[in-house]
């Protein structure tokens, strides 16, 4: 990483008539594009030669924190190392090189990857068909309500528009619900943070001829194990309702244990999280929607290709890898290092809800609230010692949330380090708290403005050449 | 320690209402804006909109997290805050000073569901 930020803008390095490249004089005559419909003026592109444009985006790279720089233990997304294999399996030229449009019979291998990862979805998650076409988690949650719409309209049910989700859902739930025309019905968790099946059955009395689906993850958001799943699908089947897996957190169960087993009929994958594909950022994603036999009739047309097929390709290879015994240790490995950070720093952070944990858990913030430092400070912190920060702030069930996912890459010195650095961190709430209220003091910008930031954010050059003047 | 206002009427959701004769004046609590944090955004009804008691009538966007707001009563909107548009964090200086909406009451027998400020004083150290 950089020590001193690396802050210019191609468009500042530009300087009138520089170039990166010469392309041959047209011999060929007659290809002239119509002057109808060539520009007037000049693009305003960044004009820089190619050693000033290598360099520009090797030191803006630089600035960057990945799972390659250190450990990241962003809490709800699953950072887990994207192998260098399927960086390779991904850059092979028959691979590489492919056209969507080109013809099917020119495609076989492609064609071949995709059956073979859907076989291997659907060994993994007891499903029977999968769609690739969603291009990231929640327009796989939108695919998969959809399919689930289809087919209560299917039989003539029309009157099934409400979505059961957990108090405890991502936000992406009641919003793809939302999307797709439902209504979202809150189900309470329980004091232990599971969902209560007791106000469930209040709500399937009342409403159950309303209902669409119900929405879950397992584990579920706070990373712990749903375990009365076989009474909630049971309890919505009989109501002639759905259930939907939302498989944000399937990594916990890889190998271990398959959603379709459990009494879910439809499920989506975030195939850049439990099946390490890059991601962050924003993209590439993919979300395969995975649905029970009989079902995959009721797929909609959400786009008119394989989703994003490199992406396909890496989480094959990862599947490749590691193998029908292997990919069973993924699970447990990531419960037993998260349960191992979890035990080894309740002590000096809260733990509101205590017991065993999945791949992950939850924080409310620094057992000792008397210092006034915050989650929020905490995080800032973990940057001087060179950690990603955990998700903060989320889920909104707790007001200090510190949401801790290490993945099961990571060894145990890793993962001490960590735990040294977050206990030194608590310590240092009682004895130096001005130092970690103000932190981070070691990354080349600071504590930035987030209120600024969120009100009058600056993102593009025009809006910062505006500002300036 | 959330400052509490006594003369008000409070939800669980954590908005308060102060009704002069048919007129509920609405905001959140300080607890709230505690919670929140730093409000950079709040979304806001238009004058005339129906809010119905337990029904989201706008949303309060925080750096942490965007929040539904609940109306505690149900009514028409007679006037809406447009001092918050720019300056939305009016609410963490003063949230019982800068109110969100007034609202036309329709039905006064709703405020018996509301909590008082013991109450929900008690509410919040749960």
């Amino acid at each position: 990483m950089n020590n001193r930020l690396y802050g210019n803008l191609i468009f500042e390095l530009s300087r009138k008539g520089r170039k990166g490249y010469s392309l041959p004089k047209n011999r060929m005559g007659g290809y002239e594009i119509p002057s109808m419909m060539r520009r007037t003026t000049d693009a305003a592109l960044p004009e820089c030669d190619e050693l000033t444009v290598v360099r520009h985006y090797t030191n803006l790279s630089l600035n960057n924190f990945g799972v390659d720089n250190g450990f990241y233990p962003l809490g709800s997304c699953t950072m887990k190392y994207n192998p260098k294999i399927n960086e390779e399996m991904a850059a092979l030229p028959s691979f590489l090189y492919l056209h969507p449009e080109q013809p099917t019979e020119t495609v076989k291998g492609a064609e071949a990857v995709v059956t073979l990862l859907e076989r291997s979805l659907c060994s993994l998650t007891g499903l029977a068909h999968f769609t690739f076409k969603p291009y990231a988690g929640a327009h796989g949650e939108l695919t998969g309500l959809m399919t689930i719409d289809n087919y209560h309209r299917s039989h003539n049910d029309m009157g099934r528009k409400k979505v059961i989700v957990p108090d405890s859902a991502h936000g992406t739930n009641p919003a793809s619900a939302a999307v797709c025309g439902l209504e979202v019905v809150e189900v309470k968790s329980m004091a232990d943070g599971t969902v209560d099946v007791e106000d469930l059955k209040r709500i399937v009395s009342e409403q159950g001829t309303e209902i669409s689906a119900m929405m879950m993850t397992n584990p579920n958001t706070l990373g712990l194990f749903e375990k009365s799943i076989p009474e909630i699908a049971s309890l919505i089947h009989t109501c002639g309702g759905l259930m939907y897996y939302d498989g944000a957190n399937l990594n916990p169960m890889l190998g271990t244990c398959r959603p379709g087993d459990m009494g879910f009929d439809v499920m989506h994958i975030n195939l850049h999280k439990t099946f390490s594909t890059p991601h962050g950022g924003g993209g590439p994603g993919a979300g395969p929607v995975g649905v029970r036999e009989g079902l995959q009739d009721f797929f909609p047309v959400v786009s008119p290709y394989h989703g994003n097929f490199s992406v396909m390709l890496r989480a094959y290879a990862y599947i490749l890898t590691l193998g029908r015994e292997h990919v069973k240790e993924v699970g447990s490995l990531a419960t037993l290092n998260a349960n191992y950070v979890k035990e080894s720093l309740k002590d000096v952070y809260e733990l509101p809800i205590d017991g065993l944990c999945c791949h992950e858990f939850v924080f409310d913030g620094l057992k000792d609230k008397s210092t006034g430092v915050t989650t929020m400070d905490v995080a800032k912190r973990l940057l001087d010692y060179g950690y990603h920060a955990p998700t903060i702030y989320f889920p909104l069930l707790f007001h200090e949330s510190l949401m801790v996912e290490p993945t099961e890459n990571e060894s145990k010195e890793t993962l001490d380090g960590f735990i040294a650095v977050m206990r030194r961190i608590a310590e240092e709430a009682k004895t130096t708290p001005d130092e970690v209220k103000s932190a981070p003091h070691l990354t080349p910008i600071g504590r930035v403005d987030d209120v600024l930031a969120a009100k009058h954010p600056i993102v593009t050059y025009q809006q910062l050449l505006h500002d300036k003047d | 320690m959330a400052k509490v206002m006594e003369g008000l009427y409070y939800s669980e959701s954590h908005e308060w209402v102060r009704v002069e004769g048919n007129e509920g004046t609405i905001g959140i609590t300080d607890y709230a804006q505690n919670a929140l944090g730093n409000v950079v955004y709040v979304d806001l009804p238009e004058v005339d909109d129906e809010v119905e008691a337990g029904e989201e009538f706008g949303a309060v966007e925080s750096v942490k997290a965007a929040s539904d707001l609940y109306a505690p009563v149900s009514g028409t909107v007679i006037e809406v805050n447009e001092a918050l548009e720019n300056a939305p964090e009016l609410v963490n200086q003063d949230a019982y000073e800068n109110w969100i909406i007034k609202v036309e009451l329709s039905d006064k027998a709703e405020l018996e569901q509301l909590m008082d400020s013991k109450t929900y004083e008690e509410f919040c150290t749960k």
